[in-house]
């Protein structure tokens, strides 16, 4: 079963990938949301064990697919592992993707490449699936890989849109620093632990406690330099602060798969991998707290950015990198459970939220600018409630001091509980950015549902034209928009969604209502239930949690108090004083610069490495290859040999009297040379 | 017997090798025309002639007489085929200049 569940992407990629053009865009379509719905129904199948028995009972299957690599002390196998973390992966990975597939059927039904596109969605499936039952870290890389592939190809699905493929790139490359922290940490984790299964190298760290490295003449804690290595590689992954330019530009990509990939699972993957190695970062208190505050700064950077975004795909593009930075927190502060329990909910509201700004982009035509949208809740009603439904679940929407309450509302609050509870500055610190972070996430959904839904429509104003537009417009760049543009507005022409694409999104909706409610026992609020569930699939420490449950009424009512504020301060500034963010803005040009060109951090990149790299690049290319080795050497010695010959082949005069005379010098040298050495005679 | 008129091996020897020399001479120096060439490589191969006979004559031996009969057959030969050459290059283009002859050069 659990084969089945990996390896129908598989297949149902290859099918769409090798036979598309042979079976048809229709059938491919069929063929891979099928494969992919068995394979999330066989998910849940595997899943509901773990929530009615426990972990215990459920226990850890190991299902040996394929004999690997067996060379010396190095045994690597590919082994399917499934125990409650993966348990829960699967569930979401599976359905989301599932949902997704379906979707894009609706979505995708004008573009003359939809067979490619689902090989691409159900590959980057299986590459997922292959990450999450991972039982070494060789296998993991495997997946991580995969994943950082598919998002590649998918964000630049539009292949003929240069700033597609130039995100794509840019995606690909910011992954591959973290890619090289994490391939780094392997190797350091196998030198170390000797071992790269995963049982193994956590039965091998009880033995590294106060262990070093040596390193140019510095001592280093080894597990602590194992574990930052390998969080280099989550940080690529999930976007953190530092490496998180590559997500805002991968909304390039066609909507379904910023929903996939970009909010629900693959930029959870850095997540996991440390939920999954939570026996690992428990051994190096250091690391857990630079987990901890690279979470808030995330946290709260991509909160204050989202603020100001204008694009509809971005403003929710730095929300999820935001609502990474608070799961990061939560497994900073050691409560893995809670870290995997947002990860659970964030995937549901996430990708609702995208599917649903997606059917927005569907109903006016390609439009993602916000300012050219509004007023159409009245338009597309069903898209207008899902999408609140999805707001309220992202804004933690609940009741302070009772499990009532939208998914976001039990998740996050119990990270933000965590994170004070956590005490000292470190505590406080993260206890106040995530607040304050609270407070700009309500701000900036709101914002979000009252410049596309509520209001006027804006479609004929013209674009604010006093900052300088650097959202990502989808222009229709091929045939997928030959409707609607013929006359009447955007807006007079947008339309519901059909419902292919609907019924996603109400089963995503269920979810963020729900999801949250129903698991928190298992993840949270519970400390023997979450024990019990888990039963050693990720560290739990009890004390932790029951720290989280003791703090102050007032700290774990903070979310809901800084929620309210955002809600209102949205409320005030686009419903009922319309002007007052112009105002604001041209109040503090200097801050909404900064925001909206998102802290400079592209172009404090583009300074320090991408502009020194093409100055690199250019010098090797014209000095290097061009000047040394093209013309100094290889051409230059065909120079020389052809000045030689040149000077040569003057001797060839072509007058036969000169061949003559040549000859007759030379018969005479050789008679001179016989008769005076008597060589030939003699 | 050749010594008769006073005239000894060494004469021969000295006529042969002077007639030698024009001809190479002739072959090198030789700016204008082919034809001269063709001559002066019968000079030389007459020049080798008067020393086959001389020799044959000084040795008592037929056989240099009979190469000099021979020689003369092949420069016969090499003549009438150097010439239908000339022909053939003079009707291809149009001269038999020495100093337009020079294809061969790389």
């Amino acid at each position: 079963m659990i084969q089945a569940i990996v390896f129908f992407p598989l297949i149902g990629a290859l099918v769409a990938g090798l036979l598309g053009r042979v079976i048809g865009h229709r059938t491919s379509e069929y063929v891979t949301t099928g494969l992919l719905i068995v394979s999330a129904l066989l998910a849940w199948a595997v899943f509901l064990p773990y929530v009615f028995n426990g972990g215990e009972a459920a226990g850890v299957t190991k299902v040996h697919v394929l004999d690997w690599v067996h060379s010396g002390p190095l045994t690597l196998d590919w082994i399917l592992r499934v125990d409650t973390l993966t348990a829960v992966m699967l569930v979401v990975v599976t359905t989301v993707s599932s949902l997704v597939h379906v979707y894009s059927i609706g979505y995708m039904a004008d573009d003359p490449h939809r067979a490619r596109f689902f090989a691409y969605l159900s590959l980057f499936t299986f590459a997922m699936l292959m990450l999450v039952t991972a039982d070494n870290f060789l296998q993991m890389f495997f997946g991580w890989e995969g994943v950082g592939l598919a998002s590649y190809l998918l964000i630049g699905f539009w292949y003929t849109r240069p700033s597609a493929n130039a995100a794509a790139i840019k995606a690909f490359v910011v992954n591959r620093v973290g890619d090289f922290g994490f391939a780094l940490g392997i190797f350091a984790a196998f030198m170390v632990l000797g071992h790269l299964g995963f049982d193994d190298a956590f039965a091998a760290v009880s033995g590294q406690a106060g262990k070093t490295m040596h390193f140019l003449s510095w001592n280093f804690d080894a597990m602590t330099v194992v574990c930052l290595l390998l969080f280099m590689g989550a940080m690529g992954k999930s976007a953190q602060f530092l490496l998180h330019t590559w997500l805002p530009d991968a909304m390039e990509g066609p909507t379904p798969v910023s929903a996939l990939i970009h909010a629900a699972t693959m930029v959870t993957a850095g997540v996991f991998m440390v939920a999954r190695l939570s026996p690992m970062f428990e051994a190096s208190p250091f690391a857990m707290s630079v987990v901890f505050v690279i979470g808030a700064i995330t946290a709260f950077f991509a909160a204050t950015v989202g603020l100001v975004q204008n694009d509809i795909k971005r403003v929710i593009a730095y929300s999820t990198c935001s609502q990474l930075g608070y799961m990061f927190v939560a497994l900073g502060a050691g409560v893995y459970s809670v870290g995997i329990f947002h990860l659970f909910t964030h995937a549901f509201f996430k990708a609702l939220l995208f599917l649903g700004a997606g059917s927005v982009i569907h109903a006016m035509h390609h439009e993602q600018d916000m300012r050219n949208m509004g007023g159409l809740a009245k338009k597309i009603p069903a898209t207008y409630w899902l999408m609140v439904v999805g707001t309220l679940a992202l804004t933690g929407v609940g009741i302070p001091g009772t499990p009532i309450g939208f998914a976001g509302f039990l998740s996050k609050d119990a990270i933000i509980e965590t994170a004070y509870s956590v005490g000292g500055n470190l505590g406080t610190f993260g206890f106040w950015s995530l607040t304050i972070a609270a407070c700009f996430t309500s701000f900036y959904s709101w914002r979000l549902i009252h410049l596309t839904f509520h209001g006027e429509p804006r479609h004929d104003a013209p674009a604010i034209a006093d900052v300088h537009d650097q959202s990502s417009h989808a222009e229709p760049d091929d045939a997928h928009d030959d409707h609607g543009h013929a006359h009447g507005s955007a807006y007079d022409n947008a339309h519901e969604s059909p419902p292919v694409m609907l019924v996603p999104l109400y089963i995503l909706g269920a979810g963020a209502v729900l999801s949250g409610m129903v698991f928190t026992g298992f993840f949270f609020a519970n400390p023997e239930l979450v024990e019990h569930f888990f039963h050693g699939a990720v560290a739990v420490v009890v004390e932790r949690y029951e720290a989280a449950h003791g703090v102050p009424f007032l700290v774990s009512s903070a979310a809901t108090i800084a929620m309210l504020i955002g809600f209102g301060v949205a409320w005030y500034m686009y419903m009922v004083d319309k002007a007052a963010p112009r105002r604001l803005a041209q109040a503090n040009p200097g801050l909404y610069q900064f925001l909206l060109n998102k802290w400079y951090f592209d172009e404090l990149y583009d300074l320090i490495f991408v502009r020194p790299a093409f100055w690199i690049g250019n010098a090797l290319w014209k000095g290097f290859d061009d000047w040394l080795v093209d013309q100094t050497i290889v051409e230059g010695l065909g120079h020389r040999v052809k000045d030689v010959t040149n000077r040569v082949v003057r001797l060839q005069s072509g007058y036969l009297y000169t061949y003559a005379f040549v000859m007759l010098i030379g018969v005479a040298l050789l008679l001179t040379w016989a008769i005076v050495a008597g060589g030939l005679l003699g | 017997m050749l010594d008769a008129a006073g005239i000894g091996l060494g004469h021969y020897l000295t006529v042969a090798a002077i007639l030698f020399t024009l001809g190479v001479f002739g072959i090198f120096l030789n700016r204008k025309n082919i034809i001269i060439i063709l001559m002066s490589v019968e000079l030389i191969l007459l020049a080798v002639n008067i020393n086959f006979v001389a020799f044959s004559a000084q040795l008592n031996d037929l056989a240099g007489q009979v190469f000099a009969l021979l020689i003369l057959t092949v420069a016969a030969a090499e003549a009438a085929i150097g010439l239908a050459i000339l022909v053939i290059f003079y009707r291809n283009r149009g001269t038999i200049a020495v100093e337009d002859v020079n294809q061969l050069k790389g």
